[in-house]
């Protein structure tokens, strides 16, 4: 126990745990961002995508994942916290004039880049996991949830499982799953939460363009011709990232996505009907020749 | 060449000190920035002042002694270049140039551009040896070290303890340092016996002295006179977690 302690109190120890629980959340969101981006193929595909993460695992497997995420975060800005306070102390007395050499704007701004995330992960999780934040058009209709008639309980409106444009069914039974479709669309409606979550992305694109490459260094594993192409890489993840996520806010606005209350059956019949159209105008074309 | 100096002055180490503007003129182009001071100095004592009070020995750029964070940069402008080797030819002819000591918690300022920087003697003290009796020289080649080897050690030994990369790092951290002096040591075969030892010794001495941590930002990088690699520090960060790891699993004596 004495070495684990040991470890933990040094600079390089805390370095890293800083980079292997950081390591974890880059590819947590890399996930994130590619089942995010299922909703471009429609309310039928990333439905079915959330009900397979909420229904097809144990539940004691999902909350397993998420415990040992939110205890990645935690480790993470605990190393973070502790760092950066033993480093305020090592300077008591700065420079009057100090001139950065050649640090990049994402290595000197990683605190504040830092504080603005993990605050834009609380409001993230009331949001979209928990559901709770005040204000937010949950109850709308066919959107997210609607009233029960009794009590003032909300329950979640609940769509048709869809698979190739038909219903699932399972015993003879519609198979129903959350509208998670609509719930992003509900959400990213308004302009003030779509750019809270624009400028989030945007600062984790910048906290990534640092925190990929320097993950590397903390383990010992990068040299000056690694760091290089590292370095690139981190850029490039950072913006795939950023890019990834951020369409889907700006798509919403600008009305590329569109709320479905069906659950991807009318879109899917409307799919239907249109190849139906354009495969009778493609005929006719061929006929009038 | 003319120049404005706004220069650190600071009676001892319980004193406060503030910066304090000199003109200096007729600097010639080829003196060297310590020089510039010399002539400053000279004047303050015709005008019957203390002279200036900045550490040097070699004027050569070899022995680590000259410590000046020159407008806002440890050793100044040039890169790869201590302050005593930076000529004025550098600089704009009636540039305000500022003037600090490093500027670091476990560097207090012992009089004006003066630091006492014993705390990187106590991280040597910690692992920076080896403990056989060297004894003297052995024959050529009775240890074979390979040419990329020997090249990256000579390199990391190739630092000369200046503390500019504590200087210049946001955090105060040694880490460039102390990695130069593990990864030399650790690299050739005499010292890697003691390499995990070492490792360990160096790293608690270091933070146990109040410098900050490693943020990977390469500001010391940038700013060594010696242009040490922070591949040192990779190799310090691996060469303590092998060191962590096989110390948790040593057999309890
Ligand atoms: S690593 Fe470079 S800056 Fe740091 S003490 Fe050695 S020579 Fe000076
Ligand atoms: S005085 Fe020796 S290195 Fe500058």
């Amino acid at each position: 126990m004495r070495h684990v302690f040991n470890f933990l109190q040094s600079t390089v120890g805390r370095k890293y745990l800083m980079a292997l629980t950081g390591l974890v959340l880059v590819f947590f969101v890399l996930g994130h961002m590619l089942g995010n981006l299922q909703i471009f193929l429609g309310a039928e595909a990333i439905n079915a995508y959330a009900y397979k993460l909420h229904k097809l695992l144990p539940a004691s497997a999902l909350w397993f994942i998420r415990l040992f995420l939110l205890i990645c975060i935690a480790i993470h800005v605990w190393t973070a916290v502790t760092l950066t306070l033993d480093n305020r102390k090592a300077r008591p007395q700065g420079y009057q004039k100090k001139q950065a050499i050649q640090a990049t704007y994402s290595s000197r701004t990683m605190r504040m880049s830092g504080i603005i995330l993990l605050s834009f992960i609380f409001f993230h999780i009331a949001h979209f996991t928990v559901r709770s934040v005040p204000g937010m058009k949950y109850n709308e209709p066919g959107v997210i949830s609607k009233k029960v008639d009794a009590s003032n309980d909300f329950i979640p409106t609940e769509v048709p499982l869809v698979k190739k444009g038909e219903a699932v069914f399972k015993n003879g039974q519609k198979i129903m799953t959350f509208n998670v479709h609509d719930m992003m669309i509900a959400g990213f409606k308004s302009k003030l939460v779509s750019l809270f979550y624009i400028v989030a992305t945007g600062l984790l694109c910048l906290h990534l363009t640092h925190g990929v490459s320097s993950m590397f260094q903390s383990l010992g594993i990068r040299n000056s011709f690694w760091r290089v192409r590292l370095d690139r890489v981190a850029l490039v993840y950072g913006w795939t990232i950023f890019l990834g996520f951020a369409v889907i806010p700006i798509a919403t606005l600008v009305g590329i996505l569109r709320a479905d209350p069906s659950g991807g059956l009318i879109a899917n019949a409307q799919v239907h009907q249109q190849e139906d159209i354009t495969h009778k105008l493609f005929t006719q074309e061929v006929t009038l020749k | 060449m003319n120049f404005t100096l706004r220069v650190w002055r600071q009676k001892d180490s319980v004193s406060r000190g503030e910066l304090v503007e000199y003109k200096i003129q007729d600097v010639s182009e080829d003196s060297s920035f310590l020089e510039m001071l010399d002539i400053l100095s000279e004047n303050l004592v015709e005008d019957g002042k203390m002279p200036m009070a900045f550490d040097y020995d070699c004027r050569e750029g070899i022995c680590g002694m000259c410590s000046l964070t020159i407008d806002g940069i440890p050793h100044g402008p040039e890169s790869g270049t201590t302050a005593c080797q930076l000529h004025m030819r550098h600089f704009k002819d009636g540039q305000t140039i500022t003037i600090e000591p490093w500027r670091a918690k476990p560097f207090p300022v012992v009089k004006d551009l003066i630091v006492d920087r014993s705390p990187l003697d106590k991280i040597i003290q910690s692992g920076g040896f080896i403990t056989t009796r060297a004894g003297s020289a052995t024959d050529a080649n009775t240890h074979l070290i390979d040419k990329g080897t020997a090249d990256y050690a000579m390199d990391a030994a190739a630092c000369i303890g200046c503390g500019a990369c504590v200087a210049a790092c946001p955090n105060a951290s040694a880490m460039l340092f102390t990695s130069a002096k593990v990864a030399h040591m650790n690299s050739l075969p005499q010292g890697k016996p003691e390499k995990h030892r070492r490792a360990l010794a160096m790293v608690s001495t270091m933070d146990g002295e109040g410098f900050g941590g490693c943020t990977n930002i390469g500001e010391c990088e940038a700013a060594c006179p010696k242009n040490i690699s922070l591949d040192v520090i990779a190799h310090l960060n691996r060469d303590y977690a092998i060191a962590q790891v096989k110390n948790f699993f040593k057999p309890s004596a």
